[in-house]
């Protein structure tokens, strides 16, 4: 065996169908699927203790998935690991650089070769006695004290920031080797908003794993809790309404609508352009508002569950939602497009902190910051599941990689989601918001991927013979891209920073779990 | 330019009036303030609290349900056999003691105005620096939107600043993860004296659906004098804005609320 199961989005294998590659041939097996067949890696993770770890005795087990997204095919493989040392792929491909980082952290493994191998994190491995920094179980680790990339050379100099930020935002630490306004480089470390997500979820599903799923990041709640249903579902055998997935289509394109709207009125604010900003962040609260006249939650708190929806949509809800759509489709479109008119908006979005397209392939961007790099990347077209099954969305793209490009995709896809949300209202399926799911398959294991609005969210689900989750694996889209913001950063101007950060926007907690 | 002028003029003026008018309507499946009924309970039933993933529901003795770990997420409701719980559309939920989040069928001791001293400090201007410890971005995001044009904190003389330095308190969210303590507690002690400390979510006031886990500490109590509770998973911004406007004395209407 050389090669990974194939799999589609939202399938359940068993877990005896996913092979245990030997190290060199599960390595091969990646290296050549990124590298030479344009695959990427979607999910990379451990597994303790237990059958999962492979025939190692006391190692752990490797688990990956492979994303083709020119054919809409994945493919699972494992590898057993002594539980001590790894290769490192990072050298060949760098896109499991961080993969690598948050494995050796989570289960004391060390990855040779891999050239900054650093916690992501900074909390205690999940196997006590087992630590890839040789750290006393009892140590206390003191978030963002590392060793930090240093430039060094007369003027040249250190910019850190956070990890409590000047605005209304969450923490995060960023160091910035300067010369003059110019960035040589940046790196970012996070973890200050870990708060044990993964480590919980272990043994579920429980009655707190749905608030779990809707707190991973709330501006992603429902992507999110629509990622986890579709991986309960596809365990459960559970079969979902029409109607049901017609309502979260229109939830998660209602939250795609209220993130990027308000991202483009921040990036307006950010450039000091301010009637974009004004008007795009009362616009934003009209989106979420909708949302809230649905489930009664601006963030859609309750609306999504396994087997479901919470909350039907009634006749006349519909139909105060179409017009809602409509009035906010006029006004959004006369507040954004003043910003593709106002020259000193262009002059700060043009050409401002610029990704090539051979860098987001190669660390493996998704999302809208993918797209603005012209990567035909998404995952309601790639993967499609629930209502993107019958609904095909053409995948928007722009050319530039820079600000203007991360702003525009983000403006296409608001003038598509509208669309979309209006042609769903014109025609809700009947039948019932759905049932409960029933209990999960024993010794399963399920890929979910949702294109939430920052991008993929990958969710990997792995039962024991009980039906419980022996692992449960949350990549939000922010874990593939905040290196993209790093790259963005390079060469540029320490000044344009805040725009960069914002083009972007990706969550800290999404990240940190 | 005549496009953004004419933008203008179409985009109109959309500050509430609230205070002075009427509060903006809220979506009628909206879940604010709960009504309990601890008569309808019959003996021994407590499906309720089986269900409550927070444990907001105490197991024994008369029904009472915890406002500071309540995600108002309907599970109790939907598992309640005879109507004992009930969540009303009323957005007033701010409270300055703990212990007043405890609701047991009574009213609920909405927060009181800062004490005369304080009041004169902080009535009309107050500067706040908002710190997220380990917030999901939700209950940010709904402290953010205040600034907006709709809500327009400014009008009463609060704005969040960008400095400790500047501020006369801090505005907390998320369960302070073991990764931010130090980091809020050096914020903390950077806001001159004397100051103030508002609380904001399930997760702020006791660590929300996070709270037994070791990598948090369950809230802002943990680590700094909180003076204001501000419930919710997250909590409406209405809801926000009405605690912080009572904590300044400017919310003209009867303290306490009957509730059903």
């Amino acid at each position: 065996m050389t090669a990974g199961v194939a799999t589609h989005n939202g399938r359940a294998l068993a877990l005896k169908d996913v092979p245990f590659l030997e190290p060199s041939q599960f390595r091969g097996w990646l290296v050549n699927g990124v590298r030479d067949k344009g695959r990427r890696i979607a999910s990379y993770f451990g597994v303790a203790g237990g059958p999962e770890s492979g025939p190692a005795a006391d190692g752990i087990g490797l688990v990956a998935v492979l994303a083709d997204d020119a054919n809409g095919r994945l493919s699972v493989a494992r590898a057993s690991c002594d539980g001590a040392s790894f290769a490192s792929l990072f050298p060949e491909i760098a896109q499991a650089h961080l993969f690598e980082r948050e494995i050796a952290e989570q289960y004391g493994v060390t990855f040779e070769g891999h050239p900054w191998l650093k916690p992501v994190r900074y909390h205690h491995s999940y196997r006590p006695g087992h630590d890839a920094w040789g750290r006393p179980s009892d140590a206390a680790i003191p978030p963002g004290v590392m060793d930090f990339f240093r430039v060094e050379g007369d003027e040249v100099h250190e910019v850190a920031v956070g990890p409590v930020h000047a605005g209304v935002i969450e923490p995060g630490h960023f160091r910035f080797q300067c010369h003059g306004e110019q960035v040589f480089h940046l790196e970012i470390a996070l973890g200050y908003q870990h708060r044990g997500v993964e480590r919980a979820l272990v043994g579920g599903p429980t009655k707190r794993t749905l608030p779990y799923m809707e707190t991973v990041a709330g501006d992603t709640t429902i992507g999110h809790a629509l990622a986890y249903s579709h991986a309960v579902e596809a365990l459960a055998g559970t079969q979902v309404s029409a109607r049901a997935h017609a309502i979260r289509g229109i939830a998660l394109e209602l939250e795609r609508l209220a993130n990027h709207v308000g991202d483009l009125g921040a990036l307006a604010g950010d450039v000091a352009y301010l009637p974009t900003a004004a008007y795009c962040g009362r616009l934003r609260g009209d989106f979420l508002n909708m949302t809230a006249e649905i489930c009664g939650s601006r963030f859609g708190r309750g609306l999504l569950r396994p087997g479901g929806v919470g909350f039907d949509l009634l006749p006349a809800q519909v139909e105060d939602l179409r017009s809602r759509v409509a009035v906010a489709r006029r006004e959004v479109t006369e507040a954004v497009e003043l910003l593709w008119d106002t020259p000193s908006v262009r002059e700060r979005f043009d050409h401002t902190g610029t990704v090539t397209p051979e860098d987001a392939e190669s660390v493996g961007l998704v999302g809208p910051a993918a797209r603005a790099c012209g990567i035909q990347r998404d995952v309601r077209h790639d993967f499609p599941a629930g209502i993107y099954r019958f609904v095909h969305l053409p995948v928007m793209t722009a050319h530039h990689g820079d600000v203007n490009s991360r702003a525009y995709v983000r403006w296409l896809e608001v003038q598509q989601s509208i669309s979309f949300i209006l042609d769903q209202l014109d025609g809700v399926p009947a039948g019932g918001p759905g049932a409960a799911a029933g209990a999960l398959k024993p010794d399963s294991l399920v890929v979910s991927l949702t294109e939430g609005w920052r991008g993929e969210i990958c969710h990997v689900a792995m039962t024991d013979a009980a039906g419980r989750f022996s692992r449960y694996k949350i990549t939000d889209p922010s874990f593939h891209n905040w290196i993209g913001l790093a790259l963005a950063l390079r060469d540029g101007q320490i000044s344009d920073f805040p725009l960069c950060n914002k083009s972007f926007n990706l969550s800290y907690c999404g990240h940190d779990l | 330019m005549l496009k953004a002028l004419l933008a203008r003029a179409h985009q109109g003026h959309r500050t509430m009036a609230y205070p002075a008018g009427e509060p903006p309507a809220m979506p009628e499946r909206f879940r604010g303030a709960p009504t309990l009924d601890p008569a309808k309970c019959p003996d021994g039933c407590r499906s309720c609290a089986d269900v409550c993933p927070t444990d907001a529901i105490n197991k024994d003795g008369p029904l009472a349900l915890d406002l500071g770990r309540c995600l108002f997420c309907m599970e109790c409701v939907t598992a309640c056999p005879d109507g004992a719980i009930a969540f009303t559309n009323d957005y007033r939920l701010a409270t300055r003691r703990r212990e007043d989040l405890l609701a047991r069928g009574q009213e609920l001791a909405l927060a009181d105005a800062l004490e005369r001293n304080l009041r004169r400090l902080f009535g009309r201007s107050l500067k706040l620096r908002v710190v997220s410890a380990g917030d999901c971005n939700a209950c940010s995001a709904d402290v953010n939107v205040l600034g907006t044009i709709g809500w327009d904190l400014g009008r009463f003389g609060i704005n969040y600043v960008a400095s400790p330095r500047h501020a006369d308190g801090l505005l907390i969210t998320g369960p302070v993860t073991e990764n931010m303590r130090l980091a809020l507690r050096k914020t903390y002690d950077a806001v001159p004296s004397p100051k103030i400390v508002i609380a904001v979510g399930a997760c702020a006031i006791s660590g929300g659906p996070f709270a037994d886990h070791p990598e948090q500490h369950g809230g802002a109590s943990s680590v700094v004098p909180v003076d204001l509770f501000i419930p919710g998973c997250p909590p409406h911004p209405l809801t926000i804005l009405d605690g912080l406007l009572r904590l300044l004395g400017r919310v003209e209407e009867q303290r306490r609320v009957p509730r059903g």
